[in-house]
């Protein structure tokens, strides 16, 4: 591969990538272009059928010359999946069925759009779908370009978007220091957790002389909650494989590996073709653009721990070993991946990589906050209205994400906090939705950035029983090496226990606090340092549910099923509909009367309070 | 060599030895062949130890070590469906736990034991990444999402055969 064939294959796909990004016909003989999510998500709702019979309903139509069908990567608002994209229209249908697809194609066919797949806001259809609140406000880096780029020819795709120009520039005109200075001139900074500056730690292994180094993607995407590191992979797979060649050509080293998490068979099949494809074209292998770089690609699956995701469990892993942490220093930039130095990056941090030197270091330095540069992804999820992946620039507030673009909570429920930095992160009350999103602001809240997990909760949420979710994840996960991590956090969680119990002193709260900070100071690695962090956030600003619990015997979102009771109330018709539904026959009294439950004999299974029709019946 | 004919059928048998060849002294690879292993059948039987370790140069007691580290790995059979569920964040808050607890009456089983009939295996893992269709459960590698208790009958009962 040189310039001119770099070149060649650019002109040759930039027609169709210009026709869907803007509605340019002048190189296209079709006049439609629908494209079909296939990331996981909407995948798992059937997407691959829907393309099937699209593809089926054009053939019986004779259509194949006008409408052109493709597979697209993810295109983030996984919850109203499958998604549907047509262009020129730049339309976006929503909870497409095999059944709309004969109505999707003889409406196009006249040019016209099926208004009732359209996103709908306000009770109103909204007709281009940048024109949606959830993509509004969105700014693409990371994700960039993903929904121009069909799956069936994803490194024609690529390229025609510049993909691989960052690679023949960095290679052919700049120095290792050119490209390392350029990095860390664009601020940009870690996107997988701690937040690391990316140029320093380029820099830091650049200088150790060995004969061999290593780039390792971290994309052992553990935080239960996010998706955006399998999204880039799935949809733009390219960006991490051309990325990583420039890192390893920025701090000397010819070979890379892809830490890829087992549970992500998709991510993994298109990655993997992904770098065949480069091989074979020569934008990886020997002598890259005919330099005399050269870098090798391969992936390693993970089998399942979330500790892997620390970066020297990670090099264990990858060395075949039990993925238990080290101490560190020394730092992988010193002694990494078989004692060689190392760059460990997540994923979504690689993926601004190539256009932070397409754009140029201020570019992207002007986007964002003083203290964080660029833009992060988000993974929406929990009880909010538009679940899914949202690109933000820095400095958003937690507010517009959840109101603005989240579409607030569903069912009139009330907000009560959201859950950031997974596991090892913290809530944020309402009181601080206002905070821009930064490095920084998190950290002061006592939540962190982290890989960008944003769990919204709502009234119905136990603040005390949501730490003791993460505690359970922690205590599982905890590799076992260390003892704070491994005794300590079960420890915490038996305290849990004993508190949604309904069997804690207060004494037990303070006991709690203390031995959290033990932990947190104590534990080997990130995880154990960390794992305290949802108890002492919701301790720090949900301690009013703790003490309920506690000396109330209360849990005011009804979720402890020790401290819940039922009751009913006079709005009872006497249908008796509760009580035959009651498993254990707790619930007696006379047709057309009130009802009673016995107190002693209930198990709480809230059967009777799914039943009522007509709200007679409270739990507290 | 005769102690592989219980290893599983014979095609499984002889896609296991080539995986063997393929990887003979590469002891960096242990995770990638136990991988395949238990790709092939369904789980990591004793016997395949074994013989891992002696093609790939590598202790027992190590390997051993390496599949009760990864939740990944399994020791026991598969069953015909395997019900996966996730209790990742987002998960969790929609209510996985009530479907896990339905499940797992309705099947009459704890997490990680077989049905009688051999049947169905509940597993439960961190987040398959689907966490826009939350609550989420896999069968077999299917995903079958936003899910509500009420759907758990219907779901089971279509795998009756």
């Amino acid at each position: 591969m040189n310039l001119e064939s770099l070149e060649s294959l650019k002109k040759k796909y930039l027609a169709e990538v210009e026709f869907r990004r803007k509605g340019d016909t002048s190189g296209v003989d079709y006049k439609y272009n629908i494209m079909v999510c296939g990331g996981t998500g909407c995948r798992s709702c059937k997407s691959k059928k829907v393309q099937e019979k699209l593809e089926e309903v054009i053939k019986a139509h004779n259509l194949e010359k006008e409408i052109m069908v493709n597979g697209v990567g993810c295109f983030g608002l996984c919850v109203n999946g499958p998604i549907v994209l047509v262009y020129p229209q730049d339309a976006m249908y929503e909870k497409v069925s095999v059944d709309d697809c004969e109505e999707i194609i003889t409406n196009l066919q006249e040019g016209k759009l099926v208004e009732r797949l359209l996103h709908h806001e306000n009770g109103k259809a909204v007709e281009k779908k940048d024109e949606i609140d959830f993509c509004k406000k969105q700014k693409y880096i990371a994700r960039n370009n993903a929904e121009y780029m069909s799956l069936e020819n994803i490194l024609g795709d690529y390229i025609a978007l510049d993909g691989y120009a960052a690679l023949h520039k960095v290679v052919t005109t700049m120095s290792q220091e050119d490209v390392i200075k350029t990095i860390k001139d664009s601020g940009l900074r870690g996107r997988g957790g701690a937040g690391f500056p990316t140029g320093n730690k380029w820099e830091f292994t650049r200088v150790v002389e060995a004969p061999q180094k290593y780039v390792i993607c971290n994309a052992d995407e553990g935080d239960p909650g996010a998706f955006m590191d399998r999204s880039i992979i799935e949809s733009n797979p390219h960006a991490i494989i051309e990325a990583m060649a420039i890192c390893g050509y920025a701090i000397g080293a010819s070979k890379g590996f892809v830490y890829l998490r087992a549970e992500y068979p998709l991510a993994g099949e298109r990655l993997q073709s992904a770098i065949d494809e480069a091989n074979k074209m020569g934008l990886l292998g020997e002598n890259i653009f005919g330099t005399n770089f050269s870098f090798d690609l391969q992936i390693k699956y993970g089998a399942g721990a979330f500790v892997c995701g620390e970066e020297t469990a990670l090099m264990r892993s990858i060395e075949g070993k039990r993925g238990e942490p080290t101490l560190k220093p020394p730092y992988p930039a010193e002694k990494g991946l078989y004692g060689c130095p190392s760059v460990i990056n997540n994923v979504e941090t690689l993926a601004n990589i190539a256009q932070i030197i397409n754009n140029g270091a201020a570019w992207f330095n002007s986007i964002g906050t003083n203290d964080s540069k660029g833009t992060k992804v988000f993974a929406l999820t929990g009880k909010i209205k538009n679940s899914g992946l949202i690109e933000l620039p820095m400095g958003t507030t937690i507010r517009e994400i959840i109101y603005d673009i989240g579409g607030g909570i569903p069912n009139g429920k009330k907000f009560k906090a959201v859950q950031m930095g997974g596991p090892s992160g913290g809530c944020i009350p309402e009181e601080y939705l206002d905070t821009p999103i930064d490095y920084k602001s998190l950290n002061d809240l006592g939540s962190m950035m982290g890989s960008g997990g944003m769990i919204v909760v709502d009234e119905d949420t136990c603040m005390v029983n949501l730490a003791k979710f993460f505690l359970q994840f922690t205590r599982d996960e905890s590799c076992g090496k260390c003892t704070p991590c491994r005794i300590g956090n079960k420890r915490i969680l038996e305290i849990l226990d004993k508190i949604t119990d309904g069997k804690a002193t207060m004494e037990d709260l303070d006991k709690l606090e203390d031995l959290c900070h033990y932990v947190k100071n104590n534990s080997l690695c990130g995880l154990g340092q960390t794992s305290p962090n949802p108890v002492l956030s919701t301790l720090k600003y949900f301690r009013h549910e703790y003490i309920e619990h506690i000396k109330d015997h209360k849990c005011r979102a009804g979720v402890c099923k020790a401290l819940t009771s039922y009751r009913i109330t006079d709005k009872c018709i006497g249908c008796s509909a509760c009580s035959r539904q009651c498993p254990v026959g707790a619930i007696t009294g006379e047709v057309r009367k009130k009802f009673d439950i016995n107190d002693e004999k209930c198990i709480k299974c809230g059967k009777c309070f799914e039943t009522c029709r007509f709200g007679a019946i409270v739990k507290g | 060599m005769c102690n592989c004919i219980r290893l599983g059928t014979e095609e499984q048998v002889s896609e296991f030895n080539a995986l063997l060849d393929e990887y003979k002294g590469q002891k960096d690879n242990i995770m990638i062949v136990l991988q395949k292993t238990q790709g092939i059948f369904g789980y990591i039987p004793e016997m395949s130890v074994k013989m891992i370790a002696e093609a790939l140069k590598i202790a027992e007691s190590e390997i051993y070590g390496i599949i009760t580290f990864y939740s990944q790995f399994t020791l026991t059979p598969k069953a015909k469906y395997n019900l996966d569920i996730c209790l990742g964040t987002a998960c969790f808050v929609l209510g996985a736990q009530d479907i896990l607890d339905k499940i797992l009456a309705k099947l009459g089983v704890k997490v990680g034991e077989m049905t009688k009939d051999g049947k169905w295996i509940v597993t439960s893992c961190r987040c398959l990444g689907c966490c826009g269709l939350a609550p989420a459960i896999t069968i077999n590698g299917e995903v079958y999402g936003k899910l509500k208790v009420e759907d758990v009958d219907k779901i089971i009962d279509g795998f009756a055969d």
